[in-house]
């Protein structure tokens, strides 16, 4: 009995003392949530996070959820309001379910902005957004039309249904839809894989069966996206359904080498951690409040402007980027 | 098997009494309190230990009333939907114009639906286990709550709604006050009643319990039923805290419930356990999980750390067992 209590003890040491190298303590501390863990795409945007936090000469706290909920988030939210970080910047799972705790958080006088899926405007100070919504919903309407040549089915494969930016580009692409050019294209479906790998295969191979004269899928996910490319080329689809949406070079090189994805788009991810950074810098040392016009330098990415979309304030990094057979190789080793 | 409860008649002796889990459990939360206030400046301050409660108490309704099932032998793995289930109804019914306390209500009896449903299966089916039916239950719950909301969100509720997760009462959370009353209402309920007498009768032996004239059926209802009302009261909580619900809320909720009781030191085999246990446990694993999260260890990481935790507590409480055996 005692050996077994004495292991404990040394078991919940190790445990502890592992964790100690994170709580060491300077002026500036910035808090960054992404969606979740183990997205290629979320520890991108920490990557860039970290980078700009060091430039400033802060600490970075980056945190990821085990999975893509709300929940995870409040909880992590609270557990640096108790550690009084500086700023907290974050990638919401859900635009409304976290304002009671990032206003919370707003009221100890954290300075607090989202990115790249926006919490609603009173949760947040200021947005930093990767690029112009309407712009990234309609061309992914237009690719697919080339691609499926101008008639048949299509389907959305998106994230998690509560995610705003995946909500909003799905949005814009209904709205590009009315339009007369598009009658002969019906979408059928949109479909959620909730960010998780497993989740998107197994929702790909159901609209699939569903939709046996499906044509075309949009993924504005790089999960989604991926898990699409790889059963598309599983079950040999090439040329009968065809995959355009958002993902990551490095994933997605395989499908667009191959032919199964013709052309996606995509910003890079590093960047929108890297202005999210910055900007939480900027909120902390007073040189914006998140009002319209206000402006500053954002390291290597130079002067941003904040500007008034919706009900809120947003910061935009810049337009999508196309990533096709010609120049995907160039950039598959980058992120 | 049967010897292990029934301590009252035991004769009192200091071996035993010190070589009991609970004390085992304390050292552990003891320990654990010490450690995070060492790697974390900011964990031993009154206010932050009494918000950090606010994060994990909405599931600690759950474990109350599931350390009974799982004294009876019998597990609930439907609780995690249930939450969802109720939550939806309440949200749909509010935002269709019922009044926000009547909606409160449609919550909780949703809930007990819920648990009564599978009460009665698990009765009236007795060659299916009862992981098997709430396992039904589960997938049935949470497709319901899909087929009500379709993947979307529903919230908008009243501003006073919010005092449920988010409110003090002189400095307190309001939910670790109700947890405090609960909590010693499920203990009474459990040590100091001939109910609690029967729950532990019918884990050691339903068959024995049944002839001396115990009404199996109609316990293992009312208990299955209060686990049902109890989820959909860590439901009104954690719909408050998120201030809307979606379909998929509450995943998992069903798994840190048993852990929480698994913990406590109550047998999945029946009839061996105590709510003190339980208790401890929930503060043991609430606060691993929120001192970890203060210094900033990665989630992935605490998951397994709280999974050795328990993987260690159920080897240690076997060999508690088998070690008390020998000595006998």
């Amino acid at each position: 009995m005692k050996k077994l209590f004495v292991g404990i003890l040394c078991l919940v040491m190790m445990i502890s003392f592992a964790g100690t190298s994170a709580a060491a303590q300077t002026a500036g501390r910035y808090a960054l949530i992404v969606k979740s863990a183990g997205n290629p795409y979320n520890e991108n945007e920490m990557k860039g996070f970290a980078k700009a936090i060091k430039e400033i000469g802060g600490t970075a706290i980056l945190k990821a959820p085990a999975e893509p909920t709300a929940e995870a988030q409040i909880m992590m939210i609270e557990q640096l309001i108790a550690q009084r970080v500086d700023a907290i910047a974050i990638a919401g799972n859900d635009p409304d379910a976290l304002q009671p705790a990032l206003t919370k958080a707003m009221k100890r006088g954290i300075k607090v902005l989202s990115l790249d899926s926006a919490v609603n405007p009173q949760s947040r100070m200021v947005h930093v957004n990767q690029a112009d919504s309407e712009k990234i919903g309609r061309s992914l309407i237009q690719g697919i039309y080339e691609m499926i040549g101008g008639e048949g089915q299509i389907a959305i494969l998106s994230a998690t249904s509560q995610a705003a930016n995946q909500n909003t580009w799905i949005e814009w692409m209904k709205k590009e839809l009315k339009k007369e050019k598009y009658n002969k294209v019906e979408l059928v479906k949109v479909a959620y894989g909730d960010d998780l790998r497993d989740k998107s295969v197994s929702e790909t191979e159901a609209l699939l069966k569903s939709y046996p004269n499906l044509r075309g899928i949009i993924a504005p996910t790089t999960v989604g996206i991926a898990a699409a490319g790889k059963v598309l080329s599983d079950k040999e689809l090439k040329g009968k359904v065809e995959l355009t949406g958002l993902g990551l070079p490095s994933e997605m090189a395989e499908y667009i080498t191959n032919g199964i994805c013709d052309w996606m788009y995509l910003w890079n991810p590093i960047d929108i951690g890297y202005l999210a950074g910055y900007t939480a810098h900027a909120l902390v040392n007073g040189e914006i409040t998140g009002k319209v016009g206000d402006t500053f330098t954002a390291g290597d990415l130079g002067k941003k402007e904040v500007i008034a979309v919706g009900g809120g304030t947003e910061i935009m990094l810049g337009a999508p980027f196309k990533f096709d057979a010609g120049n995907i190789d160039e950039w598959k080793e980058v992120y | 098997m049967s010897s292990v409860n029934i301590q009252t008649e035991k004769k009192f002796s200091l071996q035993t009494f010190f070589f009991q889990w609970e004390w085992l459990l304390l050292l552990i939360f003891v320990m654990i309190n010490i450690i995070n206030a060492h790697l974390s400046p900011y964990y031993l301050n009154t206010f932050t230990l009494l918000d950090a409660t606010m994060g994990f108490l909405d599931k600690a309704f759950i474990a109350l009333p599931m350390a009974f099932v799982i004294i009876f032998g019998d597990i609930d793995i439907s609780v995690g939907s249930t939450v969802a289930l109720s939550s939806v109804v309440m949200a749909v019914l509010y935002n269709a114009g019922v009044p926000m306390y009547l909606a409160m209500l449609a919550c909780l009896s949703v809930g007990l639906i819920c648990g009564f449903i599978n009460g009665i299966l698990i009765v009236k089916f007795k060659e299916l286990s009862a992981i098997i039916v709430t396992l039904s239950t589960m997938i049935l719950y949470r497709g319901i709550a899909y087929i009500i909301l379709e993947n979307q969100a529903a919230g908008g509720f009243p501003q006073w709604f919010s005092f449920l997760g988010w409110g003090y009462i002189k400095g307190i959370p309001f939910i670790l006050a109700l947890f405090a009353v609960t909590a010693l209402v499920f203990a009474f309920l459990l040590h100091k009643t001939t109910f609690g007498r029967k729950v532990y009768a019918i884990g050691n032996n339903a068959v024995a319990s049944r002839f001396s004239g115990v009404k199996v059926d109609k316990m293992k209802v009312i208990v299955f039923t209060l686990t049902g009302f109890m989820t959909a009261v860590a439901s009104l909580f954690l719909t408050s805290k998120m201030g809307s619900t979606r379909p998929n809320i509450a995943s998992g909720y069903e798994l840190d419930a048993i852990a929480m009781v698994v913990l406590g030191g109550v047998s999945t085999s029946g009839g061996k356990g105590r709510m003190i246990g339980v208790i401890l446990s929930i503060f043991i694993v609430g606060l691993l999980r929120y001192g970890l999260g203060l210094i900033n260890v990665s989630s992935q990481i605490v998951l397994i750390i709280i999974g050795l935790l328990l993987i260690v507590s159920v080897m240690i409480s076997s060999l508690n067992i088998r070690m008390g055996k020998s000595k006998e």
